[in-house]
């Protein structure tokens, strides 16, 4: 005799603590087996680019801090970046160092805590300890640079909003010295671990040739073997002068991915380092007194600096009639603005691409035929942030 | 890396009748071309070997209501191979269909699914065009120009009904949009103001 069963249909989340936040995903299981997986976005949904539109754009910047909240200034960033270009500004060297150096600290800290809590989601619960007491570290570089641990709103077009704060430096390059220690202790508690590897070997194997199709980029097309790294094939600010390398993966499972983003934490510590040896005393970004607000002393003093202020914190620069897609190599992978300017002083259209919405995409492909024991795995491998995807 | 002119040259030349206008400019070559030829266009650059444009980067709308033709379709390439970026657009008027390019690239399913939610944008042929960064059950297309900053409705969770419930929009305080644009040369309704009278005069 036999019987007929039927699929179980499950709700993952939006409510659960391997989901990184709200994501509901609706998976059809045989048994133990995934079916089908429908991730449902959006819970998170804020209309950042219907607010940018709306608002001047040195206003819209901190709307980038909010999108992917675990590195906040790679994506301002590539708003920034995509102002210079239309406007056709340069950056003094110095603020092109400290936004590369704080990019790179973003990206140890969007790595921390993707790694750490990959493990987390596959049971290892020291890792997550270890790592977050040096987030906190790099947090407190960013409120001492900034003002605020995670909200940064620090990149302008045209430099940074303020220079770095006596001691600062020397506080970041002691910290590029203990920090390999800790990344080796992560890689003793993890890389050779058995559960680790039985949990991720072999699991969520993604293909050359799908990775391009499904617009996969950063850890997830490196993984796979693709060497694409936007920061080497199209440089922007001061990357063509540093060295370094970049790790690419053999498999394409979760486990490379991991891999991946070890190394790269490794490389990003080094070009911390070149960026501190390189830093020279000088100006933090542009001079052009229409785009970047003048000190406060000349406000007292000049009456032309006054009514620079007064215009750039009402009315705000105008933007040329333009049209652009800028991209950087934000932690999570490919990071782009496409932005259009109609010669007001607001974002006639900012649309931001971001990794991770192609990254869940692809959800479905990647876990069809997996146990459910393994969708936690795939999706810690993703490198979901919510803020991002929903937008 | 071949260069963007010797691509423009090549794309002008094999596609010559598909192509309405060509341009270089920030590094990137930008490409407008007609509603009907974008399936032919895309399989062309995809996979002829000198473009090579294997990854569909994003797809999005533009919405300009003054327009006869309301909407630019903004599709953006990159090629791997050739380190270069391809911009591709075309106007469609309100209700026009579009065809889908999930047959070509899978990662076009939910950008398409975002341009339908956020402009109301048809496609054709997609396998599952539903709404996705919305709420379910919400009505509009907020990206439009025509849409308001703050929306129709908005949800609070009713003690009386024991559950969430939608209303519309009530403020305190309307949305302040200041008219910053130019003090010199009067805001707006002093513009209006001034153009009446020197007509009447």
């Amino acid at each position: 005799m036999t019987k007929k069963i039927k699929n179980l249909n499950l709700n993952f989340g939006p409510q659960h603590p391997a989901a990184h936040g709200v994501l509901r995903l609706i998976l059809e299981l045989d048994g133990e087996v995934v079916e089908k997986a429908d991730p449902h976005i959006g819970l998170l949904h804020r209309g950042t680019e219907k607010l940018i539109e709306n608002k001047t754009y040195m206003q819209a910047v901190p709307y980038f801090d909010r999108l992917d909240y675990v590195a906040p200034m790679n994506q301002e960033h590539a708003f920034a970046l995509a102002i210079e270009k239309i406007l056709n500004i340069d950056v003094p060297i110095r603020a092109q160092l400290i936004r590369v150096m704080f990019c790179e600290i973003g990206r140890i800290l969007s790595h921390i805590l993707n790694v750490t809590t990959q493990a987390l989601d596959v049971g290892a619960l020291t890792p997550s300890l270890w790592g977050f007491e040096e987030r906190e570290t790099l947090m407190t570089f960013y409120e001492r640079a900034s003002g605020s641990r995670l909200h940064a709103n620090y990149f302008r077009a045209g430099g940074v909003h303020q220079d770095l704060p006596a001691g600062l430096e020397n506080d970041i390059g002691n910290f590029c010295e203990t920090f390999p220690k800790i990344i080796n202790d992560l890689e003793n508690l993890l890389t050779d671990n058995r559960i680790f590897k039985q949990r991720n070997v072999d699991i969520g194997i993604v293909t050359k040739e799908d990775a391009l199709d499904y617009s996969f980029s950063g850890v997830m097309i490196r993984g796979s073997g693709v060497p694409w790294d936007l920061r080497k094939s199209q440089p922007y600010d001061c990357y063509e002068q540093l060295e370094f390398k970049i790790p690419v993966g053999k498999n394409g499972d979760c486990y490379d991915r991991y891999l991946c983003r070890i190394e790269e934490m490794k490389e990003s510590v080094s070009i911390i380092k070149q960026c501190l040896a390189k830093m020279e005393k000088g100006p933090i970004k542009t001079f052009d007194g229409k785009i970047s607000p003048p000190p406060k002393k000349e406000i007292k003093q000049s009456m032309e600096a006054l009514i620079h202020h007064f215009k750039l914190f009402t009315e705000g620069y105008r933007v040329p009639k333009d049209e652009i897609y800028t991209a950087v190599e934000a932690p999570k992978g490919e990071f782009g603005v496409y932005l259009i300017s109609d010669g007001s002083s607001k974002p006639y259209k900012c649309k931001i691409r971001a990794p991770g919405f192609s990254h869940l995409q692809s959800m479905d492909y990647l876990i069809k035929g997996h146990m459910l024991a393994d969708v936690p795995a795939v999706l810690g491998s993703l490198d979901i942030v919510f803020g991002e995807v929903d937008r | 890396m071949t260069k963007l002119e010797d691509l423009e040259k090549k794309i002008n030349s094999e596609l010559t009748t598909k192509i309405k206008k060509t341009e270089i400019k920030h590094n990137q070559i930008y490409i407008e071309i007609d509603k009907e030829d974008l399936i032919d266009v895309t399989l062309f650059i995809k996979t002829n070997k000198d473009t090579k444009f294997r990854q569909l980067i994003d797809i999005t709308v533009v919405d300009y209501p003054e327009q006869s033709q309301r909407f630019k379709v903004v599709y953006l390439f990159l090629s791997h191979e050739f380190n270069q970026r391809l911009i591709l657009t075309y106007f469609i008027n309100e209700n026009e269909l579009i065809s889908s390019l999930t047959s070509i690239f899978p990662a076009a399913n939910w950008m398409e699914r975002e341009v339908f939610d956020m402009y109301g944008v048809n496609f054709k042929d997609h396998p599952d065009l539903r709404r996705i960064l919305t709420d379910y059950g919400f009505e509009g297309h907020p990206l439009r120009k025509d849409f308001p900053l703050t929306g129709h409705s908005e949800v609070r969770y009713s003690e009386e009904q024991k559950k969430v419930i939608n209303e519309p929009v009530k403020l305190e305080q309307n949305y302040r949009n200041f008219d910053y644009e130019s003090p010199w040369e009067g805001t707006k309704y002093i513009k209006e103001q001034t153009e009446t009278n020197d007509k009447k005069n």
